[in-house]
């Protein structure tokens, strides 16, 4: 049985579907990186598996014991955190408030647990520190370490490395690569059709419609892969002659 | 004067009860008021407690109008209901949130000065509507039932603040996250309108419905420049707040400047200061 398995998703807002006929499923242990053009409905979907919105037809269906709220997740920075007066240590500790439930405040185990990740994450020196002053990558770690204190399972990543350097970029991969041999399950939503290829076990290809699910060898060959990747490289070099 | 002509001065009033339940009270609405203002300010709700204070004057006009003798009890579900439904069309990505408040917020005042103007007995209008608007004397006439309903809601705006503390914090700083984790933010947002709602016309007992908004935002923006932690700026902006309103109350005693103002005006000036050293800080 899969972790997460969706049946036949429309996926849209206010009434008007952006993409159509979702249809995949992600188990124990996958990479799975979902990919296509901008307003092809890849933030949508990401929300649609969290719970925060509901599909307009179709179903998700959580399996293998993973709970509709045992889903950690990497959100796209918000401008509202851009200047947020929060410390490493608070954040962190924030992701271990599902574990509380009615309980007010938290206790020791979510404490060390808290601990436990941002050692993980190389942030405990950090943990005093502001978050609006630290790096972005410095940043992108310490919300991973608040996903992971949400769950040991499944990880959502939304564009995580938007606006990262390259050299961040490219431990931030890293990291998210050992987590996954670690055990952890994750899907990313990304642009960066490169990394998604170099390291997700699955591809899911969203467009007007679902182009692509499957392996990633086998979403090399395909015709999805061709158009995009190519196009992909013209943007890319179109990027560069700006700079 | 000097000082200890100053410090006479002080003991003569304090002998009052009036004026002493004025300085338990003023405590109180400036330590609660700080303590929401940290999340509106961070919520990006600024503007919801300004449209609430001007909601809460047309419904004073309103109770006023039709005599009510405490006017509380009509000003308080009046101001609770316009912000559940402000919170709701905030929401809603179709009505544009800021437009919708800026709507409710001038109609009520325009609604609110014309019953006063139309239906009013008093022989004193505008000083009426000024009293409403910039709370010049009503913290002085307070009866000993008010002042206990004030105390009671302060008290439960703080124990509630306190239990739910980490959940605010969560849903402040990202919703989505919390969601995605089960919290209710809904749930959560509604709690802080109402509580900030509660808070507005406590509030305008002490400063009046132009100025609350100022109680509530300014201590926050203060903490805000040089703490770098949540529950740091929380605790800063109650110090700073509880401190600039008790100053504001003892200046306007000592040298009859409108109580209101005065404690906007000390906010002010520890902004400024705060301010400063946030810039040299960095």
């Amino acid at each position: 049985m899969a972790y997460i398995s969706c049946e036949d998703l429309t996926l849209g807002y206010d009434g008007k579907a952006v993409t159509k006929h979702i249809n995949f499923n992600v188990s124990k242990g996958d990479y799975l990186c979902i990919v296509g053009e901008n307003g092809a409905g890849k933030s949508t979907l990401m929300k649609t598996i969290l719970g925060l919105q509901k599909p307009m037809s179709g179903q998700i269906v959580h399996g293998d014991g993973i709970k509709p709220y045992e889903i950690g997740y990497l959100p796209q920075q918000t401008i509202v955190q851009k200047d947020f007066p929060a410390s490493v240590y608070e954040i962190v500790l924030s992701g271990t408030l599902s574990k509380c439930g009615r309980r007010p405040f938290y206790t020791k185990a979510e404490k060390e647990l808290a601990k436990e990740n941002m050692e993980k994450m190389a942030i405990w020196d950090l943990r005093k520190k502001c978050y609006r002053n630290l790096s972005g990558g410095q940043q992108q770690r310490v919300l991973l370490a608040r996903a992971l204190c949400a769950t040991t399972n499944i990880l959502l990543l939304d564009e995580p490395v938007s606006g990262l350097d390259p050299k961040v970029t490219a431990e931030f991969y890293q990291m998210i690569y050992q987590l996954n041999k670690n055990g952890v399950t994750i899907i990313m939503v990304s642009h960066d059709i490169y990394a998604a290829t170099k390291y997700a076990s699955h591809i899911l290809h969203v467009g007007k419609k679902q182009m692509f699910f499957g392996k990633t060898a086998d979403y090399l060959e395909s015709e999805p892969y061709r158009l995009f990747g190519h196009e992909r490289e013209d943007e890319d070099e179109d990027e560069d002659d700006d700079e | 004067m000097t000082m200890s002509e100053y410090i006479d001065k002080l003991r003569y009033y304090l002998q009052f009860p009036f004026v002493r339940y004025a300085l338990i009270v003023g405590i109180l609405i400036a330590l609660c008021s700080s303590l929401l203002g940290v999340t509106l300010v961070l919520k990006r709700y600024s503007f919801i407690g300004d449209g609430l204070s001007h909601v809460a004057f047309g419904a004073i006009a309103v109770a006023t109008v039709m005599d009510l003798a405490d006017t509380t009890w009509f000003t308080m579900p009046v101001t609770v209901i316009a912000a559940i439904l402000l919170l709701r069309t905030g929401q809603n990505a179709k009505i544009k949130g800021d437009a919708a408040i800026a709507m409710l917020s001038v109609g009520s005042l325009a609604v609110g000065y014309m019953l006063m103007n139309v239906f009013s007995t008093s022989s004193n209008i505008s000083g009426d509507v000024c009293s409403t608007l910039f709370g010049s004397t009503s913290i002085l006439t307070l009866n000993q039932e008010e002042v206990w309903l004030c105390v009671i809601l302060s008290l439960v705006v703080i124990a509630v603040f306190i239990i739910f503390y980490n959940k605010i914090f969560a849903v402040t700083f990202d919703e989505n996250f919390s969601k995605a984790t089960g919290i209710r933010a809904e749930r959560y947002n509604l709690l802080i309108a109402v509580m900030i709602a509660v808070i507005i016309v406590l509030g305008m007992n002490l400063v009046g419905s132009l100025l609350i908004s100022a109680l509530i935002i300014f201590p926050a923006l203060s903490a805000m420049r040089v703490i770098q932690n949540f529950k740091g700026v929380v605790v800063c902006s109650v110090i700073i707040s509880v401190c600039c309103a008790l100053m504001g109350m003892l200046v306007s005693i000592l040298f009859s400047t409108p109580v209101g103002s005065t404690i906007v005006v000390a906010d002010m000036v520890v902004f400024l200061i705060f301010t400063l050293i946030g810039a040299i800080k960095k």
